[in-house]
């Protein structure tokens, strides 16, 4: 049989599709759809696109998430008066808002809030049925489930800012709008209204892994393409069968920091890289207002937070204070 | 297809510099360190908007001093119904009025507010709202001086030549809303000037430049206590206001505060105590000169809720952090300055 690999060079192959490994669970769908190849999409992958493969998780989710993207799309629309040049002038600063605090956490009318907990329920019942889709092709490929659990990490992330704090804090207005601006609105009022962030020690260590995984990316695939010219684009074969590639790769890194990762374990750096950026990320949200009101006071408590002389004029006292 | 990726790569990059260069400001910018090292707390102006800015705030020349009659305004015949300024001299009010007319309304002249039949008759509205105003600049110059210091304010500092200021605002609930059962704005999420265009709330003055708000959000102990009952939207009201601050003044956060935490007064430039009096100041204003005149402006001069003009920060300051870069016009006409009668 003919196989199809790709290989780490600008050659584009055109010829009969991969129709894949044959399905061999019962009851399901086929993959779908006649595969055809893209020269443009060649550039960056693989020329070859479809057949896919949907069932009913894919399916469902997808109308899940598409009635989640109406509900806000429409009610952004509705925000400016059914104006569609408003709409299109607007789009990035419209918002569908988490409803007020006086609700708790109690279902507000639609108007007031309840739109946004149905988008959220329709968005996360289309998220969660695509992480079970992920992890049911990589079970049916006889795949590790590496791609589901780094994806669960980011829902941790997703389901802590939208749910789980808002429910521990009691009520949802403490969740984040939809929408482009109004998100990251809601990120920098967040950070000042819980005393700056940045002096929460898990925003820091997902900050670092975040930035770790940066680097290690562009470490691991530097590596790689320098040694490309001799196979090392060929991963799986270098594990198995290492080769002058990956001799040289770790070679090369053993001189240049005395220590290398091995063709295997650079891609368990990377996995855990990525995977504890939301991690720790989450956690950091979810003791934010719960546990500590004011992270800039609780670094200066743990002395954490550096200080400054502020000695270039007279001591700056709280106007209000005065007369008490 | 090489030369259509090429040629639509040229296509994208012309037009992104052109959105540049009509959006952007250009480099050089003129930097002053305001704080210790190490904390950002630096002024960045561009040196040639600012000198259009410059221009733009020149003073007024004052009027020759007075020639003192020795006659006060109230002990003269020729002046009747003067409630506020009858404890001048004659001269002196003759001269103010000739300023006031020059500041406000240098095109429409004495008629903009007196009827020429009867100088005395109160019969149109602007002269009400005048003595009003009048009565307001006094109390700034005599009450707010932990904010205006010895400069003072005149007419002139907000109007400009303008019968209504530039820089006014009304309650502001946004442009029309489909609603029915479609989802409230919440008072937010339109791109709004006055909030630095942002999508942040677009109206963070009828809450905040009131008698009395609370615009302070975070906590002042380190664990849940209670001391801050503010929501995230609250906190993106207080945002929203200092948005327009630092438009108004023309200045960054850290002109006032040290961003690393806003809150502290401690971190802070003496800067904030003098705009945390002007804060209040104007919700005095607007609290008691403003929306005292509920009811003697016509309906053409009233916001689309009926509320009167009211104040803020960019009615005086006009992009400058000292209004008219500080230079005091009160000091040519200290009439301003005494107390109300």
């Amino acid at each position: 049989m003919i196989q199809y690999q790709n290989l780490y060079n600008r050659v584009q192959v055109h010829g009969p599709a991969d129709m894949g490994v044959p399905m061999n669970e019962t009851g399901m769908f086929e993959r779908q759809g006649t595969p055809f190849t893209s020269r443009l999409m060649g550039l960056i992958g693989n020329a070859q696109i479809g057949p896919i493969y949907l069932g009913w998780l894919g399916t469902i989710s997808l109308v899940c998430g598409f009635i989640a993207f109406e509900i806000i799309g429409l009610n952004m629309w509705a925000s400016v008066n059914w104006d569609p040049v408003q709409f299109v002038r607007q789009l990035f600063w419209l918002a569908l808002e988490p409803p007020p605090a006086k609700y708790g956490l109690h279902f507000p009318p639609l108007r007031e809030g309840g739109w946004w907990l149905i988008a959220g329920l329709f968005l996360t019942t289309s998220v969660l049925l695509w992480w079970v889709r992920t992890y049911r092709r990589a079970r049916a490929l006889g795949m590790g489930t590496h791609v589901a659990w780094a994806f669960a990490a980011a829902i941790w992330l997703y389901l802590v800012l939208g749910f789980i704090r808002p429910v521990l804090m009691g009520n949802f207005s403490e969740a984040v709008p939809f929408g482009i601006f109004p998100h990251l609105d809601w990120t920098a009022a967040f950070s000042i209204r819980y005393g700056n962030l940045f002096y929460n020690p898990f925003h820091m260590i997902s900050i670092a892994f975040l930035y770790g995984s940066a680097l290690l990316f562009a470490m691991h695939g530097a590596t790689i393409l320098a040694v490309s010219h001799l196979g090392g684009d060929r991963e799986i074969e270098q594990i198995l069968d290492r080769g002058t590639a990956s001799e040289r790769a770790a070679l090369f890194w053993r001189w240049t920091m005395g220590f290398n990762a091995t063709m295997e374990s650079i891609h368990r750096w990377a996995w855990w890289f990525a995977v504890l950026c939301p991690l720790a990320g989450g956690l950091g949200i979810l003791l934010t207002g719960t546990v500590v009101d004011n992270w800039y006071l609780w670094a200066v408590k743990h002395g954490v937070a550096p200080t400054y002389a502020f000695d270039m004029w007279a001591p700056v006292l709280d106007p209000a204070l005065k007369g008490q | 297809m090489k030369y259509a990726l090429a040629f639509i790569g040229i296509i994208a990059g012309t037009l992104l510099t052109i959105a540049m260069m009509l959006s952007w400001e250009r480099p050089p910018m003129a930097s002053t360190q305001l704080g210790p090292r190490g904390l950002g707390m630096v002024e960045i102006n561009n040196p040639r908007t600012e000198a259009k800015l410059q221009k733009a705030n020149i003073v007024p020349e004052a009027d020759p001093p007075a020639v003192l009659s020795g006659v006060k305004v109230k002990d003269s015949k020729d002046y009747q119904n003067v409630k506020v300024l009858g404890d001048i001299d004659t001269e002196e009010f003759n001269r103010l009025m000739g300023a006031i007319t020059n500041w406000v309304a240098p095109e429409q002249g004495c008629t903009y507010c007196h009827n020429p039949e009867n100088m005395a008759d109160d019969s149109l509205y602007t002269k009400i709202v005048a003595r009003r105003m009048l009565q307001m600049t006094r109390a700034i110059n005599t009450m707010w001086t932990p904010h205006v210091a010895q400069t003072g304010v005149t007419c002139y500092t907000c109007h400009r030549g303008n019968p209504v200021p530039a820089n006014i605002w009304f309650k502001n609930d946004g442009p029309p809303h489909a609603g029915g059962m479609s989802a409230d704005r919440q008072g937010e999420g339109l791109a709004t000037k006055a909030v630095g265009t942002t999508s942040l709330p677009y109206d963070p003055f009828t809450p905040l430049l009131a008698k009395g708000a609370n615009i302070r959000v975070n906590a002042t102990t380190a664990l849940p206590e209670g001391t801050s009952k503010a929501s995230i939207h609250d906190t993106e009201t207080t945002y929203a206001l200092m948005m327009h601050l630092s438009q108004a003044l023309g200045v960054n956060c850290t002109y006032c505060h040290n961003a690393r935490q806003f809150s502290s007064w401690a971190e802070s430039r003496p800067q904030r105590v003098t705009a945390w009096h002007g804060i209040h100041m104007v919700g005095e204003v607007n609290e008691t000169y403003l929306n005292s005149l509920q009811g003697v402006f016509p309906k053409e001069r009233l916001g689309p809720s009926g509320d009167v003009a009211k104040v803020n920060c960019a009615t005086c300051h006009q992009g400058v952090y000292k209004p008219l870069y500080g230079v005091s016009m009160v000091k040519d006409y200290e009439v301003l300055r005494l107390p109300n009668p």
